[in-house]
């Protein structure tokens, strides 16, 4: 073997010794060297397949009109542009378990603030509210349906006479209430005012018909009929038109 | 057969295997069937106008991406520009914390206020994907930048290097991320999840390789500008009545 190598001329063994050299390099950028690291072109295919195969949160418009057929309230109503999981939340996993996993239903006020809590840097005319001012206790979905968000109409039979009530009570917690639910009127009352009073509520249980406990709506501040209040009637601390939120 | 002929035969013989194999292994690399991203070229509007600092996109893009919950990392965030009579400019990202009531400034030396989503700008010069000494931020077919996150050595450089402050490093990962247009979303056709959230319709995404859509539109009805125009990296994200302060 020795005496082969030796019968080699000495510049052809050197070649050799090069090219198995380079040979071994190149096998080794073959073989061992992951491809998307040699070749750019299977580098960027790796990666837009890698970033393709992340998992999709939100389900998206198509998704939900598949299965829930759009309102035409909604259609047609304020919140017509926005799609259903801006206020649902992500649907994907709904869409493939639709039995099990519901999508959330957004109740609480806080929620509607993100959008209209009055913000000097929004556009003049989109619809922003004073939180503390605007009926503090009430749940907006109580008066506003968030598929057809329109202003909420508000019962306006007396205030041709009873202005200034109609404005305490259009703030107030009872803004939903019609004058009469709590006060009886003939029909004579409006042709004759004074001849034919209105009728107010006189006892305690009137209010308490919502107020005390146990009552029966349920967003509406309840007490104790027996401990709160004792000897005094409820309007004497209260006024009822404007009722105040603490 | 002389030297000369055997070196040019033997030039000619490794040159055509090697253009054979490489043919080989653009098969083998699997480009999948049904997207081709030469067919497409996403970009996105913003109307600025219609922009009223929910926040949704940024809690949608959080979810959607699985971006940190802490307010310093983010893919697309809201800046609140404060425009005062004096000349001053003041810039807040706004919050999408629903506790903290949003800072409403209620001043009477307030000259103007509004809005600005931001995001990746998808350039087209990307200065990033030039810095990047590993080769990891890659400018597709399609025009959208992405990280591969397995090259990464998180060394900021390209967050150092991007004029839009696009870029963050991943708490986690400890590599370089940003907003990839949702490319997960869009190359199944659906919406990125800023635009499929945003009540407003203040993000408009499109294909410019599409003849009609609402990007489309919306370049033909808006004069356009986009963010630091100066730095010659051709975003792609375009802002209508986007106000002179805006950097």
């Amino acid at each position: 073997m020795i005496r082969l190598f030796s019968k080699i001329p000495d510049a052809l063994v050197r070649v050799i010794v090069v090219v198995v050299l380079l040979l071994s390099v190149v096998l080794l950028i073959r073989l061992v060297l992951p491809r998307n690291l040699t070749d750019t072109a299977v580098h960027v295919q790796s990666t837009m397949d890698r970033e393709m195969q992340k998992p999709v949160m939100y389900a998206g418009q198509g998704a939900c009109t598949d299965c829930h057929e759009q309102s035409a309230k909604k259609a047609s109503g304020y919140h017509r542009n926005l799609s259903c999981e801006t206020c649902h939340g992500m649907a994907r996993q709904h869409v493939e378990n639709s039995l099990e996993i519901k999508p959330v239903i957004p109740s609480r006020r806080e929620f509607c603030y993100k959008c209209h809590r009055y913000d000097p840097a929004r556009a003049t005319g989109f619809p922003q509210i004073n939180p503390a001012v605007h009926n503090p206790l009430k749940e907006c979905i109580s008066c506003h349906d968030p598929h057809d968000p329109k202003p909420p109409t508000v019962p306006r039979e007396c205030d041709a006479c009873h202005g200034e009530i109609a404005r305490s009570k259009a703030i107030s917690p009872h803004v939903q209430l019609e004058c009469t639910t709590c006060h009886i009127v003939a029909a004579q009352h409006k042709i004759s005012p004074r001849a034919v009073r209105a009728e107010v509520p006189t006892e305690r249980e009137f209010c308490g018909r919502c107020h005390a406990k146990g009552a029966a709506p349920k967003d509406s501040p309840t007490i104790d009929l027996a401990t709160h209040g004792e000897k005094y009637l409820c309007w004497q601390c209260h006024y009822p038109h404007l009722p105040e939120l603490d | 057969m002389n030297r000369r002929k055997f070196v040019e035969r033997l030039i000619a013989v490794v040159a055509s295997v090697s253009a054979v194999t490489a043919g080989f292994r653009r098969a083998r690399a699997g480009v999948p069937e049904g997207y081709d991203p030469g067919a497409h070229r996403y970009s996105m509007g913003i109307q600025v106008d219609n922009c009223i600092g929910c926040g949704r996109c940024m809690e949608a893009c959080k979810a959607e991406n699985l971006v940190p919950k802490e307010p310093f990392f983010f893919r697309t965030w809201v800046e609140r520009y404060v425009i005062r009579k004096d000349g001053t400019v003041g810039v807040r990202n706004i919050s999408t914390d629903e506790t903290s009531a949003q800072e409403a400034p209620v001043d009477r030396n307030i000259l103007r206020s509004f809005f600005i989503p931001k995001l990746c700008n998808q350039c087209d010069e990307p200065p990033c994907v030039q810095v990047c000494p590993v080769g990891a931020t890659i400018l597709t077919e399609d025009g959208v930048v992405l990280v591969d996150d397995q090259r990464c050595i998180g060394c900021r450089y390209c967050i150092q290097a991007c004029p839009y402050g696009a870029r963050y490093l991943h708490p986690v990962t400890m590599t370089a991320d940003k907003c990839t247009f949702c490319y997960h979303r869009i190359t199944k056709g659906l919406l990125p999840a800023c635009v499929e959230v945003c009540p407003t319709q203040a993000r408009i995404f499109g294909d410019l390789k599409s003849k009609s859509n609402p990007l489309q539109r919306f370049k033909r009805m808006h004069k356009l500008s986009v963010l630091k125009p100066s730095l010659n990296t051709e975003p792609k994200v375009l802002y209508s009545n986007l106000d002179g302060e805006v950097r």
